[in-house]
């Protein structure tokens, strides 16, 4: 009997494992990222159109704030990514902190301007909704004033991080004031409740029905879906901008198509 | 539908500064961001392809 015949041990299941950590190195995100957002570009403008289309003409006139009450569509999602955002990105900076992880920073530093930019959303179009409805722009209540915190909380994080020049020091300093920052989120979410505000409580709840007509919520939904479809593609794309920004020196940027001269 | 016509969509039932104000300012700062990112992803290819040929230029000189 020959051994040449043989053929080698075949193992199935190995070629099947998905090595997710493979992922994890800029060099391989960054193709990777590239290919993903085009589609949460898609998404978010085709949940976009339809939530706008619900939002103006189906959901119907509201009974004691009139067409005014329309600003929920963006309201409310705005408020819902800003705080959602900042979740994620602490968890990123979080990872990024315990697994000394190069791309987690990254994508925590990605994700901070636009979590600002929700909250700043959330904040403005809060104040257009208050001047019509409670008579006054801005009030120092509960929810108001820690959405603003929240606000401040993105700031502050950009900003230590641009006064930090090492990148990986940056990335440290930075998750350790996102995580210490993350005790405002719950205090946000439950404000209404905790105490008496001029803020109404929420419309959409995990446990009672929704106290609005079924129109109306299908349009939150779907607008807030394509905010957070939004959110994913800006995300990506600056992570992408940042992993050149970081890793210009390294061989594979260099021969990317993009930069080959 | 809720509208009559075009002048009452945009009346917004009175509440057009507000309602528009909100939309607008949305709308304005979903397009800013994607429009002031890509630049800041062209300024930074632009440098690292100018470093790629100065490298080039390096190489071809010694």
């Amino acid at each position: 009997m020959s051994t040449a015949l043989r053929s080698p041990p075949v193992m199935p299941m190995q070629d099947r494992v998905i090595h997710w950590f493979r992922f994890a190195s800029p060099a391989s995100f960054y193709p990777l990222a590239g290919k993903m957002m085009p589609w949460f570009w898609a998404l978010a403008a085709i949940f976009g159109a339809a939530g706008l289309y619900i939002s103006f003409f189906v959901a119907p006139t509201d009974a004691t704030q009139g067409e005014g009450y329309r600003i929920i569509f963006v309201h409310v999602p705005a408020s819902w990514l800003s705080m959602f955002i900042y979740m994620v990105m602490a968890a990123w900076a979080g990872i990024g902190l315990a697994l000394n992880a190069r791309l987690s920073g990254m994508m925590a530093q990605a994700l901070a301007p636009t979590g600002a930019l929700m909250a700043f959303l959330s904040l403005w179009t809060g104040a257009f909704w208050g001047k019509p409805m409670w008579g006054t722009w801005w009030v120092w209540d509960a929810r108001l004033t820690s959405e603003l915190i929240l606000f401040f909380l993105y700031l502050g994080f950009i900003a230590l991080q641009a006064a930090i020049d090492d990148p990986r020091r940056a990335d440290k300093a930075g998750a350790i004031l996102a995580l210490v920052g993350v005790v405002n989120v719950p205090i946000i979410y439950f404000s209404v409740k905790w105490w008496n505000t001029l803020h109404q409580g929420s419309s959409v709840s995990m446990t009672r029905a929704p106290s609005m007509a079924q129109t109306m919520l299908w349009g939150m939904l779907l607008m807030a879906l394509a905010f957070w479809m939004y959110s994913v593609a800006v995300a990506l794309k600056r992570v992408r901008t940042i992993i050149l920004e970081r890793e210009g020196h390294a061989e594979w940027v260099r021969n990317l198509p993009e930069v080959k001269p | 539908m809720n509208w009559g016509g075009p002048a009452e969509f945009f009346a917004m039932g009175g509440y057009a500064l507000y309602v528009w104000g909100s939309f607008g300012v949305v709308a304005l700062a979903l397009i800013a961001e994607p429009l002031m990112l890509a630049r800041r992803r062209s300024e930074i290819l632009r440098t690292l392809r100018r470093n790629a040929m100065a490298d080039r230029m390096d190489q071809e000189s010694s």
